[in-house]
């Protein structure tokens, strides 16, 4: 058996790489290499303006723009004593839904249904296949209304600032997809046996992720599946940063081990104020919580439910007024934010002095589950070490989809290769 | 079918969200005549071609950057970029902009990963045949552009 290399690594976002090192029928080695370029962001944001960072970051990421921009915003909000009002929150809360509502579509139904149904891509799709598609657009093309209702853009939204919203939505627009929501509940709810796969790996695996009672995915204090609970200011204070010198990214370890974040840690750690929201979900949600690495995908088809269902609930709710975003008055402090992005718990620190950056931490959820990848890559290589080589290869692609990994943020802080 | 390639380089992918976007309402009238030679995010990568059509968004970081670049509009009939960092170079490029401070401090991680001193933009180092501005590209440029530009081999 010779080693595997693996270049450029599709249906996921951002670029990574694979070097897999076999002696002796064993995995030797795992580099997961992050190919993606730097952009150097962390270092880059020194020196600018405290209350631009959050337009500033959220180029980051195409896809969780409205993540990294909404937990920057909140973290200068907690440096520098900002105080926003309910309706604020409320309309954050909707914001970050409507992001991992259309991020897990595009995961589920652009990158992992090629797997299910044995294809290369959406591209070769036929008769039912196809008409799973149609119904994925529909679903993402809601989301993506609801994020450009609230965020003024799909992508670097423009309405939101230090402070609140400089543009409130319509309760009108939003009672309009509301309807639209409860239009593809029904397609949403028929997918869910789709992305039950029958794909195993488990682990003894530390799980992580923000919780709270209403499985709000900005709010809460952060959960460990060994019963520990941190508060989001000491979080950083319990990782361990790993430089991985093969790649352009860093990794985290908590108390020495490796764990995940993403929805299969959330629904792990906070099944109970999941379920209140889906009620259609309830035979699916007796897998968790779950050891394999392969049911991220049925979380992710729950969430998306959840998605649904609490954006349904909130519009009937929310009243709606107009007000001007907070008043921020000092210019000196340091503060975190940290939210539940797509692919896990996203962390921001930042030290402002004189209305500018000093300094911060940007600690990305796929960074953190770098290492965890590695782990899971070796135990697949293992698993199906007398396969043929293209079939192990796919099977690593497969699984480290089963992650969806977002590169393109990890970097901050697959043509396989035979030796 | 009319072979079209879509490429990201060093950027936040955000025009190639963009671009998923505008597949939610075009994607069932596009596939019937596009073929997707090259398309990372829902297939695979390719360099060969050849394309009737190549995208491009992103800027260049890396030596292993230009060459791709290179054989992309070599193996394209027409290429167009889009987004900021493709047409600017920024907000890919913000470390060109550092001071004498930080560029030493990453100097050792560019050393390491083959990255250029400069990162640069698309037109650099290739013609391009047609722009998209934005960050992210403009939706209804981006879709005016690229029918026309459909319609040009459609004919042919």
């Amino acid at each position: 058996m010779h080693d595997i290399v693996m270049e450029n690594l599709s249906k996921m976002e951002g670029h990574v790489s694979l070097d897999v090192k076999i002696r002796k029928g064993k995995v030797a080695d795992v580099k997961l290499k992050v190919s993606e370029n730097k952009r150097f962001y962390t270092q880059a944001i020194r020196g600018e303006y405290a209350l631009n960072i959050p337009t500033f970051v959220s180029r980051i990421c195409g896809t969780c723009s409205i993540a990294h921009l909404l937990a920057a915003t909140i973290c200068v909000e907690n440096a520098l004593n900002v105080e926003v009002s309910e309706q604020t929150k409320k309309l954050r809360e909707l914001a970050e839904i409507s992001n991992i509502l259309r991020d897990h579509a595009m995961h589920l139904y652009f990158f992992c249904l090629p797997d299910i149904f044995g294809k290369e891509s959406i591209f070769e799709f036929t008769g039912h296949e196809e008409k799973v598609i149609e119904k994925a657009l529909k679903i993402r093309k809601v989301a993506s209304e609801l994020s450009k209702e609230i965020m003024g853009r799909v992508v670097h939204g423009i309405n939101s600032r230090v402070g609140g919203f400089i543009k409130i939505p319509s309760k009108e627009r939003l009672k309009e997809i509301e309807e639209k929501l409860l239009s593809v509940r029904e397609d949403v709810v028929e997918t869910l046996d789709l992305f039950s796969v029958d794909w195993n790996l488990e682990s003894n695996t530390n799980y992580i992720s923000l919780v709270n009672e209403d499985f709000d995915f900005t709010e809460g204090i952060i959960k460990c599946s060994d019963g520990t609970y941190i508060q989001k200011d000491e979080f950083a204070n319990y990782l361990h940063r790993i430089i991985l010198p093969y790649s352009q990214a860093t990794s985290f370890k908590m108390m020495g081990r490796t764990y995940l974040v993403g929805s299969l840690a959330r629904i792990n750690l906070n099944k109970s104020a999941l379920s209140k929201y889906t009620k259609d979900a309830k035979k699916y949600l007796k897998k968790f919580p779950s050891r394999n690495i392969f049911d991220n995908i049925l979380a992710q088809a729950i969430e998306v439910l959840f998605c649904i269902d609490k954006s349904v609930n909130i519009i009937s709710n929310i009243e709606l007024k107009k007000e001007e975003p907070a008043q921020i008055l000092r210019k000196e402090g340091i503060g975190i934010g940290v939210i539940e992005a797509p692919r896990g718990t996203l962390y921001y620190e930042l030290n402002i002095s004189n209305g500018y950056v000093k300094d911060g931490l940007i600690i990305i959820p796929t960074a953190q589950n770098l290492l965890k990848m590695e782990q899971d890559i070796a135990a697949i290589v293992e698993k199906n070490i007398n396969e043929e080589r293209h079939k192990i290869e796919h099977e690593i692609e497969k699984l480290i989809r089963a992650y969806d990994p977002c590169f393109s943020c990890s970097t901050h802080f697959l043509k396989v290769n035979w030796i | 079918m009319i072979k079209v390639g879509w490429f990201s380089f060093t950027c936040c992918e955000g025009c190639g969200i963009i671009f998923l976007e505008i597949l939610n309402e075009k994607l069932l009238e596009w596939k019937k005549k596009i073929e997707f030679k090259s398309f990372r995010m829902l297939s695979k990568e390719n360099f060969e071609g050849p394309f009737d059509i190549s995208i491009v968004e992103g800027a260049i970081s890396s030596r292993k950057d230009i060459e791709k670049l290179k054989k992309i509009r070599a193996n394209s009939n027409k290429l167009i970029i889009v987004g900021s960092c493709a047409i600017t170079g920024y907000p890919a490029g913000l470390r060109n902009k550092f001071d004498e401070k930080r560029k030493k401090e990453i100097k050792p991680i560019l050393r390491e990963f083959g990255h250029l001193d400069r990162v640069l933009k698309i037109e650099d180092i290739v013609n391009v045949d047609g722009k998209v501005s934005g960050c992210p590209m403009q939706t209804e440029a981006f879709i005016e552009l690229f029918e026309r530009s459909l319609k040009e081999f459609e004919t042919f």
